[in-house]
């Protein structure tokens, strides 16, 4: 049985001008020891489906799934006294900016330790204790001292490890990174990345790990799932995805990557992602799509099985057709 | 030697904090800058936050007014009393598209109010064509010119202020981070746009960037920076295929790469970078460095040869 299961997840916004889909039929799979990167431009609806996950949506959203369990756990009508006890322990999260997500009022070190005397039966010298071991875990020098410091003392890639270090408190079996290098130098951010797969590796905790950046993908990821509009397009092993893409979306992303320019001109992909008003009739993809003809704007494109990397099109992309 | 631009050991500090009693301390944001960037030509720096990109930026779009060093624009030494004349000469486009355009201003406004104030001899009618013929060259339609910034997506927002920045027509534009703000399908879009017009107007950029991918296809020359130094200097085959400093070189293999190769050796930095405040006397680098010896430590090394890089002991 697998860790995480979510199925046909819909997520909807009560928006003035009416509503607004941000998910639409997302399905996520994730086993104990995966890690699963969510890759999509802004506005693909690559984070919205994670907090729905975790109940951290507002209430102008509505959240519709077929199943959305975790380790047996059905979390669709979880109260939040019930689901406060789950997230934070056996699921938690990071998120993008280290610097605006912990509580500048509130030393790192209370920070820490306030999740372990939520969660766990630890006396006062023992969640210390805990504390430290974690910021030694997290590659913070100096780990007594710097339980004294406020956030603002701190660098950004510090912060982003104390916010790594509060969310593996409590040993989670599933940690879910959103964005957790974007707002950090190559140089931190390979500190980082380095960091999330050592102590992946160590805890065997499942990751899933929310990102627009095609190389953090490539280098830390198991399996990646494309997201575009909200819905999911393809989902493959990272070695197949960028080898032998199979939805021309996922092919047009890489091609525009500057790395594999072969002219001085990049590739490009026409358009921009389609918004709240202007959402096509047949495949979302559709207007941007270099081989769409009359199908696929009239009817929406079926999944096709997974041998073909799950691809939300009519006619996915096989590597015969690009020898042709 | 056509430079367009050419700079000489150009430096910036700041004094900051100090009291009644204390003595402020001084912030090296920029030494030592020295480069040239010919017409039609890219000059890529690169470097992590707090190296002095931006002040850099600063000092050659004429904002700021360098400690030290002297700056040629177009032949012309920018000095205070000339800045007003060489302004039209440099314009800058900056990162955030959706922060560096007025909101309540329409896109025509935004373009014509360079030319209302560098020509205020124009005649109205001349302007507006020149604004209508600039959008028309950054790709975007003439209906537009009535359009107000919130109607546009990220990519045709940094459109219009490269249409802006090309309103006086210059020769230099400096883009710091111009596409960094954007998604990956639009970025590319952005930077075509950029190798189009340098192309056809022969401009010369000044490209700041931290994403090393985009150097790579953009650049011509390449400068990486480190704490207000510039630390290698070099053609951008002699940078990207023989990295000479050591930051360089573990700045390369930081970069995340797009061929998953679980065999990829990558260099870990220990540390981060020290506070601007506290510079170590010798090499900037040398705390982080795997390689750095006791003479690292207590004389820096200068900047030298052929492809030049500043370190001891360099590689290749």
């Amino acid at each position: 049985m697998s860790l995480l299961t979510i199925k046909n997840l819909s997520v909807d916004f009560d928006t003035a001008g009416g509503m607004f889909r941000a998910v639409d039929g997302v399905d996520i799979n994730v086993d104990q020891g995966d890690i699963l990167a969510i890759v999509g431009e802004s506005g693909s609806g690559k984070s919205v489906s994670m907090l729905a996950m975790m109940g951290l949506l507002p209430w102008t959203a509505t959240i519709t799934a077929d199943e959305m369990s975790f380790d047996g756990i059905d979390l669709r009508d979880l109260g939040p006294m019930a689901r406060r006890k789950v997230i934070g322990r056996d699921m938690s999260m990071i998120f993008q900016e280290p610097m605006s997500s912990l509580n500048p009022c509130f030393t790192v070190g209370f920070q820490i330790k306030e999740s372990l005397k939520i969660h766990l039966d630890l006396d006062r010298a023992e969640r210390k204790k805990r504390a430290i071991e974690l910021m030694e875990l997290v590659g913070i020098p100096d780990p007594e001292r710097r339980l004294k410091a406020f956030p603002h003392q701190l660098s950004g890639g510090m912060s982003q490890r104390v916010m790594i270090a509060m969310a593996l408190a409590c040993k989670p079996r599933l940690l879910i990174a959103d964005e957790p290098t974007t707002a950090l130098d190559v140089t931190i951010q390979a500190q980082i990345l380095d960091l999330l797969a050592d102590l992946q590796k160590e805890t065997g905790m499942a990751l899933i790990l929310i990102t627009h950046d095609m190389g953090v993908v490539a280098e830390t990821a198991q399996r990646v799932q494309v997201q575009y509009a909200g819905q999911k397009v393809e989902e493959q092993e990272v070695r197949g995805l960028f080898s032998d893409p199979h939805h021309p979306y996922t092919a047009a992303l890489l091609a525009a990557l500057p790395e594999r320019a072969t002219e001085r001109h990049l590739p490009t992909i026409p358009g921009v992602v389609p918004g709240q008003y202007d959402r096509p009739q047949g495949c979302l993809f559709s207007p941007r799509c270099k081989f769409a003809d009359d199908k696929c704007r009239k009817t929406p494109p079926p999944v096709q099985p997974p041998d073909l990397g799950l691809a939300r099109c009519h006619y996915p992309i096989t590597r015969q057709e690009d020898v042709a | 030697m056509n430079a367009v631009v050419s700079a000489e050991g150009l430096a910036r500090h700041y004094e900051v904090g100090g009291g009644l009693f204390s003595k402020p301390g001084v912030v090296k944001a920029l030494s030592e800058a020295t480069f040239q960037i010919e017409a039609g030509k890219t000059l890529a720096v690169v470097g992590e936050s707090g190296c002095g990109k931006s002040t850099l930026a600063r000092l050659v779009t004429l904002i700021e007014e360098p400690t030290a060093g002297s700056l040629n624009i177009d032949g012309i030494e920018a000095t205070p009393d000339n800045w007003d004349r060489l302004r039209s000469h440099v314009q800058i486009v900056f990162q955030d598209p959706y922060g560096s355009l007025n909101l309540r201003h329409r896109i025509g406004a935004i373009l014509e109010e360079p030319l209302k104030i560098n020509r205020p001899d124009m005649p109205a009618k001349e302007r507006q064509a020149k604004a209508r013929e600039m959008l028309e060259l950054v790709g975007l339609r003439p209906e537009h010119f009535d359009r107000f910034p919130h109607m546009f997506s990220g990519g045709q927002r940094q459109r219009i202020a490269v249409a802006r920045a090309l309103m006086l027509e210059p020769k230099l534009l400096v883009l710091d981070e111009p596409v960094s703000a954007l998604d990956l399908s639009i970025q590319s879009q952005v930077l075509n746009l950029l190798l189009d017009l340098q192309e056809r107007l022969d401009l010369a950029y000044l490209f700041i960037s931290h994403d090393l991918s985009v150097v790579r296809h953009v650049a011509d020359d390449v400068a990486v920076m480190y704490l207000g130094r510039p630390v290698e200097f070099g053609t951008k085959e002699q940078v990207f295929s023989n990295p000479r400093h050591p930051y360089t070189k573990a700045l390369l293999s930081a970069t995340p790469s797009t061929e998953p190769n679980p065999d990829k050796m990558r260099i870990k930095l220990e540390g981060e970078l020290p506070s601007p405040l506290a510079v170590p006397d010798g090499c900037p680098f040398a705390p982080r460095c795997w390689k750095a010896k006791t003479k690292c430590r207590e004389q820096r090394p200068e900047l030298m040869g052929e492809h030049p890089a500043a370190c001891w002991y360099p590689e290749g």
